[in-house]
């Protein structure tokens, strides 16, 4: 199949930016999104033109690393799937296809369609941990952890930090992101003893990173790639008020 | 150059402890004036970095990411092994140390391996703390899978992503000691050569991916934990950035380079589909407890539905030729069976390079849901990338490149040959030998992060003054300007073909001459090839945009340059090993039955390579592989 693409194109943080035209053509079903990119990328440059710029690494859909907005939806709105894993076999010959970086303030557009997630380690430095250092801990089965907590904490420490969630989200809220390591680390036993500073850091390192507050409207849960769920927010809020209730 | 190994005196189960004590310690006080230079944020870089850290070491920490989390040890899916016996099943931990050195055919050095099968229990102990959801059963207590080359149930396991969940704990570690202003963080940096002064390795030269500035970090030691050099194939299951670049510049300083041709080839990945194929993905070795691999017994059914070929018409390989480990043979023998049904022209699938992987059975006797709950998130997969559902049509399965034993050398302390710098994980040679099991790769980057280095590298720091040369000095000066002019050469060639050109034609030639089998006269051929293809890559890549920003073509041209060096030294290394062990198969070297046929009385040695110049070939160095507990005997998973 052939497709016309839009993408974005920006020098760097201070440059503005545009859409530039592209045509992609042969385009084979297996394709993923991100190699059908390559092929264009490869004509670009024998043709002596800088590439596309985009991050991706692992592309099976697990590092989080990149990052496109298509056709106005982060990762391009297939379920549980990330852009790498996202397959050309979606899309129709003919079709034209916007490509974007994530937009939100606290994420700088480093180049094209790069962009700049240093605030979300910032948020983890600030509390996503247990304090415990190397050596000393209690054996493995020492401390019992019932099969519904552990899956549930499971399911929330699947996010991979990709940022989607604030893409989607027209305040650009990391709730998502946050909420989802508060909950892995708070509901398990051994992340109890620093529950209430854990929220408290994470939530005032976030706002002061820029990203906005949360309305509820569940766009980010809509293209979360890993399926975090809408009420790690809710648990979130209410560990977030408990503490500062409690002076954190 | 002389290797020493330092492994310590005593009886096999004592010698770490021994060690541990007559190493020498440094001050909790004078801890602080050490800088330690940390490359690479993986399980073995991220465990390491934070581990140095809250033991009071100045640490810096690089990685080329955009963050720490996002390193490749993130993709292992199946699991970790330790020798907890939780199973009451056997397990000790001699079988898991005994395990590892059976499934690395005998080429692995004991005293290390011994070691890391001690710590594999603290592991556990250490992520269960830092709250990696483990799988858990109705009690609470921690669940177990079993694992190919076991017969144990040992492997611990956090749905399918375990490096994820792993990786994620480490990473929590080290942001906490970032947090805490202990750890200064260097993302989006890559680092490019190592600085060597008075035979010790003093700092790195690194080039900042987004302002492409060249500069220099200086350091009392600068441990390398950077992966593996599984891309100079092309195709391979590693991440798209994964490279072999700074323990390539580390062998041309005086690091020897161990055994580069022990590669591993995973047989279970997602078959290839067409030349635009970027990577290969794997589906978790784990699936291989349920599923079943087969192909069709005669040629002219290979074509026809998989459902519609009776149970009298399928060869079940794995079961057939080795009965006792079954669908769970070790990773370089089941692959090698593929291939060989594949070159019997029983393949499957239109490429006809591919195998049946079959849950039908287990559906069958445990129900779907089950078999979702295990293994959902690798059907999920499996179907985005085929668009095929593996609940009603077996999966196709082909083996691909995908983990590598060979490293640079290292002692017991984890040194290379470079007094003061350090290699962690895959980036080493040290423990798997010639063939690594599955659920060890993550079991051996925390070993060496966690409970290994922060205890040697003591040793190491206590012997020496922390006098930092400053980055002024001529050496670290002399070195930045050989790494800039060659981005600047990089830049100037302006010929007609693209870096992935290139790289894609290296990776199809070693795969062809130096892959699953290899031969002598195959290997002549590619040693002939390979220089040929470098030489056409410095005369004729194209390379467009420049050096003072971000340019992804410059990076990958960079790393490619290393592979065409990397792939001549692995060729060069699969020729002089006359013999089969492991992931190294020589189709000169095989018995009867076409299994490896290894040579102990000429080859049980480590192989370690030491740069002599661009114009001379590499000397070899022979390191005795001493086994005092183990008899070495013919690897039989019949």
């Amino acid at each position: 199949m052939n497709l016309t693409l839009k993408v974005w194109r920006q020098k760097d943080a201070n440059s503005p930016g545009r859409f530039e035209t592209y045509e992609a053509r042969d385009v084979i079903a297996d394709m993923s999104f991100l190699e059908m990119l390559d092929v264009v990328n490869e004509e670009l440059i024998a043709a002596g033109k800088e590439p596309i710029m985009f991050d991706s690494d692992c592309r099976e859909g697990i590092c989080g690393t990149c990052s496109l907005v298509i056709n106005g939806i982060p990762h391009g709105g297939h379920r549980g799937t990330t852009v790498c894993q996202l397959h050309m076999r979606h899309f129709q010959d003919g079709q034209t296809i916007t490509v974007e970086p994530w937009r939100a303030r606290p994420f700088p557009v480093i180049r094209d369609l790069i962009v700049d997630r240093k605030a979300f380690d910032r948020i983890i430095q600030a509390g996503g941990f247990i304090s415990v250092n190397t050596g000393g801990t209690p054996d493995g089965n020492a401390i019992p952890v019932s099969k519904q907590i552990s899956d549930k904490a499971m399911d929330a420490a699947a996010c991979i930090g990709c940022g989607a969630c604030v893409a989607a989200c027209k305040n650009a809220s990391a709730m998502l992101f946050v909420s989802a390591k508060v909950t892995h680390l708070n509901l398990l036993p051994q992340g109890k003893a620093e529950k209430d500073r854990r929220v408290a850091r994470m939530v005032s390192t976030m706002d002061e990173a820029g990203f906005g507050n949360c309305t509820v409207t569940g766009s980010c849960a809509a293209v979360c790639p890993k399926e975090i769920p809408l009420d790690m927010i809710a648990k979130m809020n209410r560990d977030y008020a408990l503490a500062i209730f409690k002076g954190e | 150059m002389k290797l020493d190994a330092k492994i310590p005196s005593g009886p096999l189960p004592q010698k770490w402890d021994k060690h541990k004590f007559d190493i020498k310690l440094v001050n909790p006080a004078n801890k602080r004036k050490f800088d330690v230079l940390v490359v690479g944020t993986g399980l073995a870089g991220a465990s390491a970095a934070a581990s140095l850290a809250e033991l009071g070491y100045n640490v810096k920490c690089f990685c080329y990411q955009d963050s720490p989390r996002r390193a490749h040890s993130i993709a292992a899916q199946g699991g970790i092994n330790a020798a907890k016996n939780y199973r009451n099943d056997g397990d000790s931990v001699f079988r898991l140390f005994y395990d590892t050195i059976k499934g690395g055919d005998f080429r692995a050095r004991e005293a290390n391996v011994h070691r890391l099968a001690q710590v594999s229990v603290n592991i556990i102990d250490q992520c269960v703390a830092q709250g990696v959801p483990f799988a858990r059963e109705y009690g609470g207590l921690l669940d177990n899978r079993s694992f190919g080359g076991a017969q144990v149930s040992r492997t611990f396991y956090a749905r399918g992503q375990t490096g994820q969940q792993l990786l994620l704990g480490a990473y929590q570690a080290l942001s906490r000691q970032i947090g805490l202003g202990m750890v200064k963080m260097y993302p989006r940096t890559e680092m490019l050569d190592l600085v060597v002064i008075d035979g010790q390795a003093k700092g790195i030269v690194v080039r900042d991916l987004v302002s492409g500035q060249i500069s220099s970090f200086a350091g009392d030691a600068v441990v390398l934990a950077t992966g593996g050099y599984g891309n100079v194939f092309f195709l391979s299951t590693n991440a798209k950035g994964c490279n072999a670049t700074a323990i390539w510049r580390a062998y041309k300083r005086g690091a020897a380079f161990a055994n580069p041709c022990y590669t591993q080839i995973h047989p279970t990945c997602i078959p290839v589909s067409g030349d635009h194929q970027s990577k290969l993905t794997l589906m978790s070795e784990s699936l291989r407890n349920d599923g079943r691999v087969w192909v069709p017994k005669r040629k002219e059914d290979c074509g026809k539905e998989p459902g519609s070929i009776p149970e009298d018409g399928r060869d079940y390989y794995l079961e057939r030729k080795y009965p006792s480990f079954g669908n769970l043979a070790p990773r370089d023998i089941s692959s090698r069976a593929a291939k060989e049904v594949c070159d019997e022209g029983r393949g499957v699938g239109p490429t006809k390079l591919g195998v049946y992987l079959d849950f039908s059975d287990s559906i069958k006797r445990l129900g779907e849901d089950k078999i979702r709950e295990r293994y959902g998130n690798l059907f999920e997969m499996y179907e985005r990338i085929t668009g095929e559902n593996a609940y009603q049509t077996p999966m196709r399965i082909f083996p691909a490149v995908h983990y590598t034993m060979g490293g640079l050398w290292v002692d017991y302390n984890l040194m290379s040959t470079i007094p003061g710098l350090f290699v962690l994980g895959e980036a080493n040679f040290s423990d798997h030998g010639a063939n690594r099991l599955g659920a060890s790769a993550l079991m051996q980057g925390l070993a060496d992060g966690y409970f290994v280095l922060p205890y040697t590298i003591g040793n190491y720091l206590a012997g020496t003054r922390p006098v930092k040369q400053p980055t002024s000095h001529a050496e670290f000066k002399r070195v930045e300007t050989e790494v800039t002019e060659r981005t600047k050469r990089l830049l100037a060639i302006q010929g007609k073909r693209t870096v992935l050109s290139l790289h894609r034609e290296l990776g199809k030639l070693l795969w062809d001459k130096c892959g699953m089998a290899r031969n002598e006269a195959g290997l002549k051929d590619a040693l002939q090839r390979i220089p040929q293809l470098r030489e056409e890559f410095w005369k004729n890549v194209i390379i467009t945009g420049e050096a003072g920003s971000v340019n992804q073509a410059l990076e990958y041209a960079g790393r490619v340059g290393d592979f065409m060096e990397l792939a001549e030294l692995l060729c060069t290394d699969a020729l002089m090993r006359r013999e089969s062990c492991g992931g190294h198969f020589r189709t000169e070297f095989q018995t009867e039955d076409g299994e490896a046929k290894r040579d102990d009385e000429n080859f049980s040695f480590v192989g370690a390579w030491e740069y002599q110049g661009a114009d001379k070939p590499p000397l070899l160095h022979k390191e005795p592989l001493v086994y005092e507990e183990v008899h070495m005997s013919t690897r039989s998973y019949k």
